[in-house]
C-alpha cells in the first residue's frame, strides 16, 4: 500500500510546466455549530490535498473521522469555514469552490462535478430509466441521443433490464448504486466524488463497483473517493489518505 | 469494451450570467403607521410586532433574485411573512417599500411597484402566473374549468374563441383533468383537481414566472406527488422560473434549486437547497430541519 504524505498547506503555486491539478484543497476546516445543544461538532481540520487530472485518490478512515465532510465541502452541500478548494473548471478556469456563488456551483454540479453516495435520492414515482434520462437531458439536447445514452449507460453498468421501467423502491443496495452511478456518469463529469459507494454491499457487488471504477479511470475521469475498507481500495487508487479525528495522517 | 467517454460528445454548455427574470430589493410590508422606534431596521421587535406602536412588520427588507429556469424555495413557519411576500410580488398587496425589476417588462428598467395599475395588471396577466394556497382565491368556483382558463387568456388579450378552447383543453390534458369534465365548475372538483385547474389557468398565457403558494398543502400524498411531477415537468419542458412557498421541507427539497428561510418577516438564511437541509447555519433553520420526518 502506498500512503503518500500530506501536502504542505499553503504551498507555492506549481511551476508552469507541471500538470495543473484538477483539484487543490488548501487548509480546509469545517465544523458544525449546533445551536440547540450549544455545541461544536468537529468535521475536518486543516485538510490539504491535491489531485491531478485523471487521478483516483482514495480516503479511508473510521466512521466520524470527517471523510464525508471533505467531499460535501467540495460539492458545497456543506459550507466550508476556512481554507480554499481550488478547482480547475472547464467553464470558469480556476475557481474556489469554498466561495463560488450558488448559481455557478449549480452549473458545475450539472455539467462538471458528479457526486455518488450509497443512497439513491430521487423524485418519487420515477422509473430507473426516467431517472437516468432526466440526468442525460442536462448534457444532451437531442431526444434520440438522450434515449440512446440512457440505454447505453444502463447496459454498460449491467443494470438488470427487467428493472428499467420500475420505481427504485424495491431495488437492492447494489442495484440502487449502479443506477446512481449510471445517473452520474451519463453526464460525463470531469470530477467524480464517491461517498462510500461500497458500504452495505456484498463482496460480489463490491467487485462489480471496483470494475466500474476501473472503467471510469480508464476513461480519464478524475475521482476522489471515500472507502471504509482498505482491501477494496488496493490496486485501484493512485494515492490513499487516511483520516483520523478530522485530520489527515 | 465501451468506455463512458466515447461518442456522442455532450452539448457544449456555456454558463450564461444572464439577468435575473425577477429581482427584488429591500421589500418591506408594514401593517400600521410605524413609529420612530421601529423605523430603525435594527430595532428589536416582539417577533414581528413593534413593542412601541404595535405595527406589524410582516415582511422586512427582503431581497431575492430568480434566474431563468430556476426554482427558488421559500420556507418558514406560519406567520413568517411568506404569503404576504408572495402577494406583494403578485400585486395583490402594495408593499410599504421596495424595488422589483422584471426582465420581461421593459427589460427591467422600471421599478414595477411604482408603475401604473394598468401596467401592473399587464405584468400580472402576461408575465406572472399565480397558484394560491386557497383555490377560492385563484378560481371562479361557479364557472366551468375551461372558462376559468379562458379568463386569464382574455385578460392577456386573446380574443379567438377557438384558440382559447384549444389551449384550454391542451392545458387540462397536461394537468391530467379528464376532458369530459372540462365544462364542470371547479367547486365540483376535489382539492387536488382544483389545484391542478389553478396551475392550468396560471400557465394559459405561458408566463416566464410562476408563483406557487403552498400548492400541495392539504393534498394527500399521491395527489401531492402528481402535482409535484407536473411542476417539475413544466420546468423541464417550458423552462418556467418559479418561486415556491411551502412549509413542507420535503416539497422544497424536491423542487427548489436555492432556498430562502424566513422568520418573523426577515430572511435569516439562504443557500443551495441541499446545503440548507444538511448544513443549516441559523438556530431556527436547524430546528426546522431537524424536525423533518
Amino acid at each position: 500500500m502506498n500512503i503518500s504524505s500530506v501536502a504542505v498547506s499553503g504551498e507555492a503555486p506549481a511551476p508552469a510546466d507541471a500538470v495543473r491539478p484538477m483539484l487543490d484543497i488548501q487548509d480546509l476546516s469545517k465544523g458544525f455549530t449546533l445551536h440547540a445543544a450549544d455545541r461544536r461538532v468537529r468535521g475536518c481540520e486543516r485538510i490539504s490535498l491535491s489531485i491531478a487530472p485523471g487521478e483516483f485518490v482514495g480516503i479511508t478512515g473510521r466512521s466520524g473521522s470527517g471523510k464525508s465532510t471533505i467531499l460535501k465541502c467540495i460539492y458545497r452541500t456543506n459550507l466550508p469555514e476556512t481554507g480554499s478548494i481550488w478547482y480547475d473548471s472547464a467553464a470558469f478556469g480556476m475557481v474556489d469552490l469554498a466561495r463560488l456563488d450558488e448559481r455557478r456551483v449549480i452549473y458545475l454540479r450539472n455539467y462538471e462535478i458528479g457526486y455518488i453516495s450509497q443512497f439513491l435520492d430521487c423524485v418519487p414515482r420515477t422509473t430507473a430509466r426516467e431517472i437516468v434520462e432526466a440526468s442525460a437531458a442536462e448534457a444532451f439536447d437531442d431526444p434520440r441521443v438522450i434515449e440512446s445514452e440512457t440505454v447505453r449507460m444502463l447496459e454498460h453498468f449491467d443494470f438488470p433490464r427487467e428493472l428499467w421501467d420500475l420505481y427504485p423502491n424495491t431495488f437492492s443496495g447494489g442495484e440502487k448504486l449502479r443506477l446512481n452511478i449510471a445517473r452520474a456518469m451519463v453526464r460525463r463529469p470531469r470530477l467524480l466524488l464517491l461517498d462510500e459507494p461500497t458500504a452495505s454491499l456484498d463482496n460480489a457487488s463490491k467487485v462489480k463497483v471496483r470494475d466500474l471504477i476501473e472503467q471510469l479511470k480508464e476513461g480519464g475521469t478524475t475521482m476522489l473517493g471515500i472507502f471504509h475498507d482498505l482491501e477494496f481500495m488496493e490496486g485501484v487508487c493512485d494515492r490513499e489518505y487516511n483520516m483520523q479525528a478530522g485530520e489527515m495522517r | 469494451m465501451v468506455t463512458p467517454q466515447t461518442t456522442p460528445v455532450p452539448v457544449e454548455h456555456v454558463f450564461c450570467d444572464d439577468a435575473p427574470v425577477l429581482k427584488v430589493c429591500g421589500l418591506s410590508k408594514r401593517f400600521g403607521a410605524g413609529c420612530p422606534y421601529c423605523a430603525d431596521p435594527r430595532a428589536e421587535l416582539e417577533r414581528n410586532i413593534c413593542p412601541v406602536c404595535g405595527t406589524v412588520h410582516a415582511v422586512r427588507n427582503v431581497s431575492l433574485e430568480v434566474h431563468p429556469g430556476e426554482i427558488l424555495g421559500i420556507v418558514g413557519e406560519s406567520g413568517s411573512g411568506k404569503s404576504t411576500l408572495m402577494q406583494c410580488l403578485y400585486f395583490d398587496q402594495d408593499p410599504t417599500e421596495g424595488d422589483m425589476r422584471v426582465a420581461a417588462f421593459d427589460g427591467g428598467a422600471a421599478n414595477c411597484f411604482d408603475v401604473s395599475r394598468q401596467q401592473q395588471r399587464y405584468i400580472r396577466d402576461r408575465i406572472f402566473g399565480m397558484v394560491y394556497q386557497n383555490p377560492y382565491l385563484g378560481l371562479r368556483m361557479n364557472f366551468s374549468s375551461l372558462s376559468n382558463i379562458a379568463e386569464k387568456q382574455i385578460a392577456a388579450g386573446v380574443r379567438d374563441v377557438h384558440h382559447m378552447v384549444r389551449r384550454g383543453e391542451e392545458l387540462l390534458e397536461r394537468v391530467k383533468i379528464p376532458l369530459r369534465r372540462k365544462q364542470d365548475p371547479p367547486r365540483a372538483f376535489s382539492g387536488g383537481m382544483q389545484q391542478r385547474v389553478q396551475i392550468a389557468k396560471a400557465l394559459s398565457n405561458e408566463p416566464p414566472m410562476l408563483f406557487l403558494d403552498e400548492v400541495t398543502t392539504g393534498l394527500d400524498l399521491s395527489v401531492q406527488a402528481r402535482v409535484l411531477d407536473l411542476i417539475l415537468q413544466l420546468r423541464r419542458d417550458l423552462g418556467v422560473s418559479m418561486v415556491v412557498v411551502s412549509h413542507d421541507l420535503g416539497v422544497i427539497r424536491l423542487l427548489a434549486d436555492r432556498t430562502i428561510v424566513m422568520l418573523d418577516g426577515q430572511v435569516i438564511e439562504h443557500g443551495l437547497t441541499d446545503q440548507i437541509m444538511q448544513d443549516p447555519q441559523h438556530a431556527y433553520t436547524q430546528e426546522l430541519v431537524y424536525s423533518l420526518l
